[in-house]
């Protein structure tokens, strides 16, 4: 078994960032939801749900920065400029590279945006 | 005769072919043309005029409001009145005409003779011009849906209050939002399948990005409004409780699936716009542009972005205040990417040699006002600001600064660019900048005052208020402005109509763009006269010698066989030709179903049930024949020669053809307004401590049987498939056949859970949303039904075979996904409660 994935070569790699980022979106939107919701008879603090979607927060980061590094190789580690405009198989390659490694850059900040409520707001509501 | 000449009579000979392939019919059966270029004038023009019909409905609004205490229209003419504006703007004109535009513009522009289901686009345009005529008509008879475009309840579930106009607009933008759905698959298939060889998705026209983008938008935005307005006409016609709180329903439930539809739809209207002016600034500042990824980064970035804003608008309703900050920075995430998309534009200006002509004036005077709306935007989307604008005029001023700036003014701009591609003749500099002018300044002394105003604690959707508290002034300058603008627009108007005969055609491509679509005439049908082969993002500017290769018949497909309109499927990454796709052509099915599908929703409307079943059944029928004459057909040939050496299939099956993805794409929205029930479910078990009220549940039992059953009949058509690729004929018809009644059986034993366990949805909500739920896959198993003894028939009837197999195949894909939503309703209506 390889460690690192050979480069698959489909549309939806484009959509990992994006994908991560909507799921870890809906993980914290649905944990506080439902906790918020049901706190009387929930079996754990508050404190406690921050802490384990911090955890989930690390995951989609992480999982973001594996995908910015896949298409930073697709991109060929930065070996040519955009735009990638040649009617080459390779070109495409490259493009694909490039918009995936920007993508990830946006679903980073987008996750790291959404998980900042984590870090202060300590309760449901005042 | 010489070689040269004789290959030029030929390629006469097939152009006349090709011409009369591709001819609209004439007189009253124009109506019955299917050509997508055809249909995009008309959906185009359609959306246009309910446009204009709404923004005379807005003049109304806003001369009740010139004064204080006026007494021009009633209370209750004046809620009609700003409903029916933002529900026609909304729905009938921003959405349409973008999918008009799309429609129109997207087969030349990708190289395509014709997008892949122009019969699904002609029913998508009866649709909606039904389905429009129908919400607009209601004002006339004073029964217009009078509680705001987005209809929350209980004022609209009240019925004393909100007669039948409610319905009106339940069932009506129903039936248009299933339109939408349909242009949404028309359009991403297209993009994906059908570009010209050679156009890699390095090299798509951004206008083609976006818009694959926004199909994909509409299909994850529409579903949760099909799926709220389902629950909502359920409890307006027969009294289930889902958003009456006596009953442990929830107003909230509503206003979160509107929004998890609304926010996104703000962006697919926002999108495509700017996706107009990612063609328009290029051929003006005569360049690439520049920044190509990063366009492509923003359409993507924001299209999955606007899914996670919907809550900003529901800051006032209570929600615990984490979940307010989540979408609080959702909100200004968003704000990144639509920032790239503008600087990405300034660049390519700067980089290039600006003409400052007609349509870039419109465009830079819509983004300076959408850039402003932005701002508010931007102050809206933090809770304790929105905790004081909200329901104030404030609101108003943003969201007419985003849609007047990030939409309509690019419009125009698309119009004022792509005119002469409808009538090879441009519209009048002059008038136009007259109008721009009246626009910009009307516009804004329309709306700027109502920061103010709003800021000053009006709130919107009054019909009137008193003179004392300071509001006369700054609404009467708005009224002014808003008549100002309205002037501008009818210049617009007048100056699109004013008969042009007499002036001198134009030539072709008069703006010196350089991308595909303007190679199209105005006169032809065919979409292009050959296929050609692309090498560059500006084909126009760096293909020489390609316009005259493509007319004279020298690509791909110049020529017609079988006397059948025709166009390639090609790869979705490089765009690699793979099949010769033959579409419909004009046919009367389209109408039919459309019309006979509309007087469903509206014998609806009126509870005419007799009515309802009849029309049902003629829609089933034709859509059946439709399919049946116009889909999967088994050519005289497997393959044809398409010119310069290349030989095509001409029937594919499978992920391979275009019918499959059509299937595809159509599911995944469904599946998308099935999860929207299943988070009614669960939005009803957090918010009560015991979300049964103690009512009897459907028991354990039934729904596991039910599931078991489907994944028989899943198996049993499982081996329907595999036995007919083998070419076991006989094998596979009696598993279809077997397949049915286990299909049955598994519907009833969904239907027996509630109904044995004597469930009440009248009750409360929790029998209710069982029901919804159990029903809804139910009606699900039925349709498959249908579906197993099509395949039949085509099996008996010798068009489905081991190597024609493409019908089959996409049932099973149905039932891949009929099955999981069959285990995932059933299980969770039999199994949570248990568990819970
Ligand atoms: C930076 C981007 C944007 C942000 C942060 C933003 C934020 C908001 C917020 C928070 C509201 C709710 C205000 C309230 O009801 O109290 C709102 C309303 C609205 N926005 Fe935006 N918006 C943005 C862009 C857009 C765009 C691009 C459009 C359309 C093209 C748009 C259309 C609307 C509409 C139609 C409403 C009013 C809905 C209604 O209550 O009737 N917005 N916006
Ligand atoms: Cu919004």
């Amino acid at each position: 078994m390889r460690l690192i994935p050979r480069e698959v070569e489909t549309l939806w790699t484009l959509f990992t960032g994006p994908v991560v980022w909507a799921l870890h979106f809906l993980a914290c939107y649905a944990a506080a939801a439902i906790y918020c919701a049901k706190a009387s008879e929930a079996p754990f603090s508050f404190d406690a749900l921050r802490l384990s979607l911090f955890a989930i927060t690390v995951v989609a980061l992480v999982a973001i920065l594996a995908a910015a590094w896949l298409s930073w190789r697709q991109w060929g580690f930065g070996s040519g400029d955009p735009p990638h405009d040649a009617p080459t198989r390779h070109d495409r390659l490259l493009f694909q590279g490039f918009a995936t490694l920007l993508l990830s850059g946006l679903s980073f900040i987008a996750v790291i945006f959404v998980s900042v409520p984590l870090l202060f707001i300590e309760v449901c509501a005042r | 005769m010489t070689n040269a000449a004789s290959s030029e009579r030929t390629a006469d000979v097939q152009e006349e072919d090709l011409r009369r392939v591709w001819a609209n019919p004439t007189g009253w059966r124009y109506w019955t043309s299917v050509n997508n270029t055809q249909i995009g004038l008309w959906y185009g023009s359609a959306a246009f005029i309910f446009m204009l019909f709404a923004g005379v409905l807005a003049l109304l609004v806003r001369l009740q409001l010139a004064v204080p205490d006026n007494d021009f229209l009633s209370a209750d003419m004046f809620n009609q009145a700003f409903t029916l504006h933002g529900t026609v703007m909304m729905f009938l004109f921003a959405v349409p005409i973008f999918e008009a535009v799309a429609i129109f513009l997207l087969p030349s522009m990708l190289g395509a003779r014709e997008l892949p289901f122009p019969r699904l686009s002609a029913f998508g345009f009866w649709s909606f011009a039904l389905g429009g005529v129908f919400v607009c008509g209601s004002i006339f008879f004073n029964a217009a849906p009078n509680s705001g475009w987005f209809m929350y309840p209980p004022l609209a579930t009240d019925k004393e209050y909100s007669g039948i106009g409610a319905d009106i607009w339940l069932l009506g933008l129903s039936f248009i939002e299933v339109a939408s759905i349909a242009a949404a698959v028309e359009i991403i298939v297209g993009i994906m399948k059908c570009r010209a060889p050679g156009m890699r998705i390095n090299m798509m026209p951004l206008f083609a990005w976006y818009l694959l983008i926004v199909g994909g938008m509409i299909l994850f935005a529409f579903p949760p409004l099909i799926a709220g307005d389902i629950l909502f006409e359920m409890e307006r016609m027969f009294d289930w409780p889902f958003f009456d709180a006596k009953r442990g329903g929830d107003p909230l439930l509503w206003q979160h699936l509107f929004w998890i539809f609304g926010h996104p739809e703000v962006y697919i209207i926002f999108l495509p716009a700017i996706a107009l002016m990612a063609m328009i600034v290029p051929t003006f500042a005569q360049r690439p542009i520049i920044g190509y990824s990063w366009i492509v980064l923003a359409a993507v970035g924001t299209g999955f972005l606007s899914f996670g804003l919907w809550v900003h608008h529901m800051f006032t309703t209570g929600l615990p205040q984490i979940s307010l900050a989540f979408f609080s920075a959702a909100s200004e995430a968003v704000a990144i990417p639509t920032g790239v998309q503008i600087f990405v534009f300034i660049a390519t200006m700067l980089a290039g040699r600006v003409i400052f002509s007609l349509p870039m004036l419109f465009g830079a005077g819509g983004l300076a006002i959408f850039v402003i709306g932005g701002l508010t935007g931007v102050m809206v989307a933090l809770a304790p600001f929105d905790w004081q604008a909200h329901d104030t005029y404030f609101v108003v001023a943003h969201l007419h600064y985003v849609l007047i700036g990030g939409m309509l003014f690019p419009v125009l701009a698309g119009i004022y660019y792509y005119y002469p591609l409808i009538n090879a003749r441009k519209l009048s500099d002059r008038l136009g900048k007259i109008a721009f002018w009246l626009m910009f300044i009307g516009f804004n002394v329309a709306f700027f005052p109502m920061h103010l105003t709003g800021l000053r604690g009006m709130p919107r959707r009054v019909f009137t208020y008193p003179a004392e508290v300071g509001w006369d002034l700054l609404n009467l300058i708005s009224t002014v402005g808003a008549f100002i603008f309205a002037t501008g627009v009818a210049l617009v108007v007048i100056d699109i109509l004013r008969p042009k005969h007499r002036e001198p055609k134009g030539k072709m491509n008069p703006w010196n763009a350089g991308t595909l679509e303007w190679i199209s005439e105005p006169e032809e049908n065919w979409g292009v006269r050959s296929i050609p082969i692309i090498k560059s993002r500006y084909p126009l500017w760096d293909q020489p010698g390609l316009i005259d290769d493509i007319n004279k018949g020298r690509f791909y497909l110049p020529d017609t066989q079988d006397g059948r309109r025709e166009t390639l499927v090609t790869s979705v990454l490089d765009a690699d030709p793979v099949q010769c796709l033959r579409v419909g052509g004009t046919s009367y099915l389209t109408i039919i179903s459309a019309l006979s599908l509309g007087g469903v929703f509206i014998a609806l409307t009126f509870h005419w049930w007799l009515l309802t079943v009849l029309c049902g059944i003629v829609t089933l029928g034709a859509i059946l024949i439709w399919l049946w004459t116009g889909t999967s057909e088994i050519p005289k040939r497997n393959e044809r020669d398409i010119g310069l050496g290349v030989t095509l299939p001409l029937y594919v099956s499978g992920p391979a053809s275009v019918g499959w993805w059509a299937m595809f794409i159509t599911m995944a929205g469904d599946g998308t307004a099935f999860a929207s029930l299943m988070f009614g479910y669960f939005f009803y078990w957090t918010i009560h401590p015991d979300f049964t009220a103690g009512l009897p549940g459907p028991g354990a039992g039934w729904p596991i049987v039910a599931v078991a059953l489907f994944a028989l009949a899943w198996l049993a058509m499982l081996l329907a498939r595999h036995a007919n690729a083998n070419d076991r004929v006989w094998m596979a018809r009696l598993s279809l056949l077997g397949s049915v009644p286990i299909t049955l059986a598994a519907c009833l034993a969904g239907l027996a859970g509630p109904y044995l366990h004597d469930m009440q949805p009248t009750v409360h909500v929790y029998p209710a949303i069982v029901w919804v739920i159990s029903l809804w896959t139910v009606l699900h198993g039925l349709v498959a039904i249908i579906m197993q003894l099509y395949c039949l028939a085509g099996s008996f009837a010798g068009r489905l075979t081991a190597s024609y197999d493409a019908d089959l195949r996409n049932v099973m894909l149905y039932w891949h996904f009929l099955m999981i939503t069959a285990m995932i309703s059933f299980g969770v209506l039999g199994l949570f409660p248990e568990v819970r």
